[in-house]
């Protein structure tokens, strides 16, 4: 049960979006402008970053959610699966590893980031942006995390809930839907 | 030095907001809705969340950017804050801001560290959902800039006064739409 009281058929940070709109609404241009901006990283790398991060957090909502926000851009589950496992040894790219070692370093506090984590990632050619965006990124998902783990929000377990999620954050992005979220409440 | 290249003279997160403008104006108009809004909470006590979740992460500059913006409102010295940081549960303030302050430290730590039990306290002291809900926030919020301005390695004036000299200006002049070079 939520601590505060919530709309039913609005599980994990959805029903705390609805019930104070005025803060939601920065919180969801800041993340869309983070997520899917016009940025040198692909939507599916930043989708890693939120992903990481919250599955450092234990957050099961989030990382669920974004798991799937980047298998639907990817088109396939194995990617994210050992990312989550062990980064390094995931088939990505080199620079990507250093920025997630980066991101792993903010889930832990801004203070345990090192100069030696930001020079490798420059080395692999990470611009400042990129880095600016990964900590900025991964600082984002220590709110999020934070946000529905304390409120004690609800993490759906059928899986359907997520994939259809994730069709909505890859096609409309974090925007709210111009129709609300009625729709949902007969599911 | 800070880790990526930021305009100079900048200190803290203004550096930041300086580098990306874009997600600066987002930042700032969340930062106005919890801190600045219509509340049935003080801003000196909201900045005091603020300040006491930074204290926890060991920012030096959100701690002392925030603390003299709270003392300027609770009209208080920096050494009653700086008291009341170490041990809030024996200063005077009220049942209900420290139940909420418990709150914002379990968060500091984790969502999950958040208990019933304290949901139940602040409630007993009077703590409606939207108080409960904007304290969670507000502590989520501030372990965002925390990491933010330390990720980042971004420097801060080592002299507590230049903090507490500007706190009355940052207070009047809000987080919407604040000159960063001054």
């Amino acid at each position: 049960m939520p601590y505060i009281s919530l709309e039913e058929h609005l599980p994990g940070v959805t029903g705390l979006l609805e019930f104070n709109r005025h803060t939601a609404e920065p919180l969801r241009e800041l993340t869309q402008l983070l997520l899917r901006g016009p940025s040198s990283l692909t939507e599916a790398e930043r989708e890693w970053i939120a992903t990481l991060v919250s599955y450092k957090n234990n957050c099961v909502y989030c990382a669920t959610s974004h798991t799937a926000a980047a298998d639907a851009f990817l088109g396939e589950h194995e990617t994210t699966q050992k990312i989550k496992e062990d980064y390094n040894r995931a088939p990505i790219s080199d620079k990507m590893k250093a920025l997630l070692t980066i991101a792993s370093q903010v889930q832990e506090s801004g203070k345990s980031v090192t100069a030696e984590a930001v020079n490798r990632a420059k080395q692999l050619g990470a611009t400042d942006l990129e880095i600016h965006d990964t900590v900025l990124i991964a600082a984002l998902f220590c709110l999020y995390n934070r946000y529905v783990d304390g409120l004690n929000t609800i993490a759906p377990t059928d899986p359907r809930y997520y994939a259809e999620m994730a069709e909505r954050l890859k096609t409309k992005g974090y925007y709210r839907p111009a129709q609300g979220y009625d729709h949902l409440k007969n599911k | 030095m800070a880790y990526i290249n930021i305009p100079e003279g900048l200190p803290g997160i203004r550096g930041l907001m300086a580098f990306r403008p874009e997600t600066a104006k987002h930042l700032n108009e969340l930062a106005e809705v919890l801190l600045r809004d219509d509340h049935t909470l003080s801003r000196g006590e909201r900045e005091l969340i603020a300040t006491y979740v930074s204290y926890l992460n060991d920012c030096f500059f959100c701690q002392n950017a925030h603390g003299a913006i709270a003392q300027h409102y609770l009209q208080c010295d920096i050494k009653t804050l700086d008291k009341l940081k170490e041990d809030f549960e024996s200063k005077d303030i009220s049942e209900k801001l420290k139940a909420l302050l418990s709150i914002a430290a379990s968060v500091q730590q984790s969502g999950k560290e958040v208990t019933p039990r304290q949901i139940e306290r602040a409630r007993s002291a009077g703590a409606t959902d939207k108080e409960i809900h904007d304290t969670v926030l507000i502590a989520a919020f501030f372990c965002l800039c925390n990491r933010y301005v330390d990720g980042l390695g971004t420097s801060a004036p080592t002299d507590r006064n230049y903090y507490v000299n500007r706190g009355k200006m940052r207070a009047e002049e809000g987080y919407r739409q604040f000159d960063l070079y001054r």
